[in-house]
């Protein structure tokens, strides 16, 4: 079926962001878009009216009517209606989860990495070896008070001693959900199937229990779907139904409304398997930032819950350290002054930077909020921890053990930024720089912006179950992500390996539509930026001895890349990027950087 | 006429402030419906359940779980204290019997046959909650607690720590650019809720915790100097939990910023009355401001002024407050708000506002601006 008109919406915690999808010439296309203020709390108490909202300036720009008697009309007739409507949501905190394993690093961490997977919020793991006594568990359980728990851990038909004594701590506790007193807690278990009724027997009657298979059946082995699956159930079952004005909301969509977080993981998850590339997705928000990737087919999503860049923008000073900010910063300041200036942008969050110095100040924190969220990511995105490795001589002298990251800077194909501080940047150039400095990309690597932040609409769409809908549904998500949702920004080129002050690391020869051809020469520390659009570009890469550029040291590269609005950008910078200590060269450094790549204009630093 | 709607902070006359006063937990209420209360009077009580410890009697016997039924020498629901038996296997022949003694003063609350360990539940911790503001009783809540209600001056800070607190409000300075000093802090601050100009620095606020002076109401303070109070960086503006024993709450921002006019004036108007503070913060959807309560008493309603406008969003003519450099900190009047996109110095496109300051005009994003939300 072919679709004409879609609409979606995103109910964030703030704005509900609605856009209409139009087939326009045989290509899905983003037609309007219009916002307005999410109505989940007092006065309005009811969802919707914010999702009315919002679609009634898309009214108001395209001339088509799209609500009758405050409802959505999903049926196309001349110039009213829509085709399908479909909607995300993250307001009122998101989905709060906590998980529980056995083994903190093994079934705890399966369990985290489903419950993230699935879009939630992680506000503890619990786990048998996890140091605290029960009390303190119990404690914590009853305190957080999370709208689902999750509890794994043993393999198929091991010892179920562990897994009982973690539903007897769960049971001691008797949480009570977050959101309405009418309803039990749901709990799901995806632990050791033979201790499925002794946990039964624990829980009885007190929660809200499901049981689906072992999200761990075999150590060497990790089965995250049917957990995933199950929570986006009780999402939908439970806790949406508590928030208010769900109910109605859930019954004008045409696919189940699905957790923001969830929707965008969704998308790129399956822009990796469809391109079969490897992605780094990143959102940067006011209080929280997600970072979605995907290596070696495997996907895997962070929340890193207090690293913002308003709520939380203390926190990311508390963590990252003066220093470390004030290393971006282009001018001197006074460390007293500066933390006041980012305290006061903590209690006002809503304010945005007027002065140049405002604005390098607010772009040195999302680097290093940035840099830390992509840290916990890597960390976190490891292969199964706890299996043993077959070993051949060759691995004789190589340490590795289980859990190293999957996270291959070299092996980067696509990286996609979103959220304020990237996608509303006065200039494409300063979101460029933003990223290469905070995720430095090593090889060859495309930069992309969410232009207006669409990546959640866009995931459901993708995700539509309906099987007359669902392919087509998939391809306009396709077709309206690389043609309106993503700006390109260019590739970035980066040579990887030991160098000193003055060396050549790289020599390149750039053939744009077959004609114009321009030879490259990359040192050290150099900084380079070549405007080109996006469209095919042909490149020879030769690395200099001991550089490698993805082929190996010294290995040369034939490829074809992509320019962009900023264009191609050579990075001669070490990995992490060495920047001077002392004061006049760090700013000699941040000013020739900065110029290279036209990232302030205006502004002489 | 043109307006935004940018949410400020309240400095208001009169307010009937209305304030839920809960149980964690179902208890008792001891008011009923049109009781007055003062700020102190408990208005109820519940028992919080105890904590709840494990004990791996089953491991200590070292025997099977399964058989721990076998050994018990309590039920569920039984009552225990410290060094009762809990218990005690056979051993051989009468011999080498060993045994397992609670740990703790509570109650039996589950055994488990099979991780062979039984839960015991502390005593109950009893909580009570007082009616934080002098006011009269407008609803009961059945077993969770009453909504008082008062007639009251009512300020928001934008920032605050420590929780709720009274005392006698006292002005510590004459003019609301001055500092709270060191020296002028001295025992007869005890108890009383002090209130300074522009800045409260660490030294003094230090003084003030160690003088057990209730709380502090300030214009500015450093954002540096709380890691020092707190004992950590404080990430995320999430507070009341502290326990400082003086609350704090800045008025206008982090930094040397002097107390707005109206703010100041308000606070002096009352001076010496007992009042009711708080400092828990939230700042994230939902957001909850720090406030201080001042109940008027009959006499007073009649006399204040209630001309203002009462307007909900900023609009010509509206006082605002700049709360982003380069200007942070000044007053002043909206001139015009012009409806096109605007670039600023920073190349950043918003919606601004033409604000006068000091006979000056300026050009401010509307999204920096806070307007005094006055009666």
């Amino acid at each position: 079926m072919k679709l004409q008109k879609i609409l979606a919406t995103d109910c964030g915690s703030t704005t509900t962001k609605a856009i209409l999808i139009e087939r326009i010439e045989g290509e899905y296309r983003l037609a309007h878009r219009g916002e307005a203020p999410t109505t989940v709390e007092a006065p309005y108490e009811d969802v919707t009216r914010g999702v009315l909202n919002a679609v009634m300036e898309i009214e108001e720009l395209s001339g088509r009517k799209i609500i009758e008697n405050d409802q959505i009309l999903t049926t196309v007739n001349g110039d009213t209606g829509v085709d399908l409507y479909i909607s995300t949501s993250s307001a009122g905190g998101g989905l709060q989860m906590m998980v529980a394993g056995v083994v903190k690093s093994m079934s705890g961490e399966s369990a985290e990495r489903a419950a993230l997977g699935a879009g939630s919020i992680v506000m503890d793991i619990i786990a048998s070896n996890d140091g605290r006594l029960a009390h303190e568990k119990i404690k914590r359980i009853r305190d957080l008070r999370p709208d689902m728990i999750l509890i794994s851990g043993g393999i198929d038909g091991g010892t179920i001693s562990h897994v009982v004594e973690l539903a007897e701590i769960l049971s001691a506790a008797n949480p009570k959900p977050r959101l309405g007193q009418n309803y039990k807690l749901p709990v799901i278990y995806a632990g050791n199937n033979k201790a499925q009724d002794q946990i039964k027997n624990t829980l009885g009657d007190m929660v809200d229990l499901d049981i689906v298979d072992n999200i761990r059946p075999v150590l060497e082995r990790e089965n995250l779907e049917p957990s995933r699956d199950k929570i986006h159930d009780l999402f939908m079952e439970h806790v949406m139904q508590q928030a208010p004005g769900y109910k109605k909301l859930m019954s004008w969509t045409d696919a189940p409304i699905m957790p923001t977080p969830g929707a965008v993981g969704s998308l790129i998850e399956m822009i990796a398997e469809k391109e079969s590339i490897s992605v780094v997705g990143v959102d940067i928000g006011g209080a929280t930032t997600d970072i979605f990737s995907v290596f070696q087919g495997k996907f895997n999503r962070t929340v890193s819950a207090n690293l913002g860049m308003s709520y939380s923008i203390c926190n990311v000073l508390a963590e990252a350290g003066l220093d470390n900010v004030l290393r971006w910063v282009p001018f001197d300041i006074d460390r007293k002054e500066l933390t006041n200036r980012i305290g006061n942008k903590m209690i006002r969050p809503t304010t945005v930077p007027q002065s140049m110095e405002e604005l390098f100040i607010e772009q040195a924190i999302a680097r290093e909020a940035l840099r830390l969220s992509f840290k916990q990511h890597k960390d976190f995105a490891v292969g199964l921890k706890g299996i043993q490795k077959e070993r051949t001589i060759s691995d004789a002298f190589d340490q590795s053990t289980s859990g190293e990251t999957l996270v291959n800077m070299m092996d980067l194909d696509l990286l996609v930024g979103s959220g304020g501080v990237l996608s509303h940047a006065p200039r494409r150039e300063q979101s460029a720089k933003m990223l290469i400095d905070s995720f430095m990309p090593e090889g060859i690597t495309q930069l992309a912006v969410d232009s207006i932040f669409m990546m959640p609409q866009l995931g459901v769409l993708a995700g539509i179950d309906k099987q007359d809908l669902k392919d087509e549904a998939k391809s306009a998500a396709l077709e309206v992500f690389h043609n309106d949702c993503l700006i390109r920004l260019g590739t970035c080129i980066n040579p990887i390996g030991k160098a000193k002050k003055g060396d050549l690391l790289l020599t390149a020869q750039i053939t744009i539509d077959n004609q114009k051809t321009e030879n490259i020469k990359l040192y050290k520390d150099d900084f380079l930026r070549i405007e080109a659009p996006y469209k095919e570009i042909n490149i020879k890469l030769n690395p200099e001895k001991n550089m490698d550029i993805g082929a190996g040291p010294n290995q040369e590269i034939n490829t074809i890349i992509y320019g962009g609005t900023v264009g191609l950008i050579f990075d001669g910078r070490s990995r992490p990027i060495d920047i001077p200590l002392d004061s006049e060269k760090r700013l000699q450094s941040l000013k020739k950087w900065s110029e290279a790549i036209n990232e302030y204009p205006k502004y002489n630093i | 006429m043109a307006h935004s709607y940018t949410p400020g902070l309240k400095v208001l006359h009169h307010s009937k402030v209305s304030k839920d006063r809960r149980l964690p937990i179902r208890g008792e209420v001891f008011k009923t419906k049109g009781d007055t209360v003062k700020a102190n009077e408990i208005v109820a009580r519940t028992n919080l359940p105890g904590n709840v410890h494990m004990l791996k009697v089953a491991n200590l016997l070292s025997i099977s779980p399964a058989d721990i039924n076998d050994v018990l020498k309590i039920k569920i629901g039984d009552e225990v204290s410290k060094g009762d038996l809990i218990a005690e296997n056979s051993g051989i022949f009468g011999f080498f019997k060993s045994d397992v003694k609670s740990p703790l003063d509570g109650t039996i609350e589950s055994v488990s046959d099979v991780t062979g360990q039984i839960a015991i539940r502390d005593k109950p911790i009893p909580v009570e909650i007082d009616a934080y503001v002098a006011g009269t009783v407008k609803d009961v809540i059945s077993e969770e607690g009453v909504i008082i209600q008062a007639d009251a001056a009512f300020i928001q800070g934008i920032f605050g720590i420590g929780g709720e607190s009274r005392g006698d409000l006292h002005m510590l300075v004459s003019n609301r650019n001055e500092e709270i000093l060191t020296e002028n802090l001295n025992q007869s601050h005890k108890g009383k809720i002090i209130v300074g100009g522009s800045f409260l620095s660490l030294e003094a606020y230090k003084k003030a915790i160690e003088l057990k002076v209730s709380g502090i109401i300030v214009g500015g303070f450093n954002y540096f100097d709380l890691k020092e109070i707190l004992g950590y960086s404080l990430g995320v503006a999430i507070t009341g939990t502290e326990t400082l024993g003086t609350s704090l709450i800045v008025t206008e921002g982090y930094g040397k910023i002097k107390m707005s006019k109206r703010t100041f004036e308000l606070l002096n108007i009352h001076n010496g009355k007992f009042v009711s503070i708080n400092g828990a913060t939230q700042i994230r959807a939902g957001v909850i401001r720090p406030e201080i309560v001042i109940p008027l008493e009959k006499e007073e309603l009649s006399n204040i002024d209630k001309s203002g406008n009462g307007q909900l969003g900023i609009r010509e003519g509206s006082q605002v407050r700049i709360i982003r450099a380069p200007y942070f900190g000044k007053i002043g009047i909206v001139q015009s708000l012009p409806t096109e996109l605007q670039k600023m110095e920073s190349e950043t496109m918003v919606r601004v506002a033409e604000v006068k300051i000091d006979n000056k005009s300026y050009i401010i994003p509307r999204s920096n601006l806070e307007m005094l939300e006055i009666d």
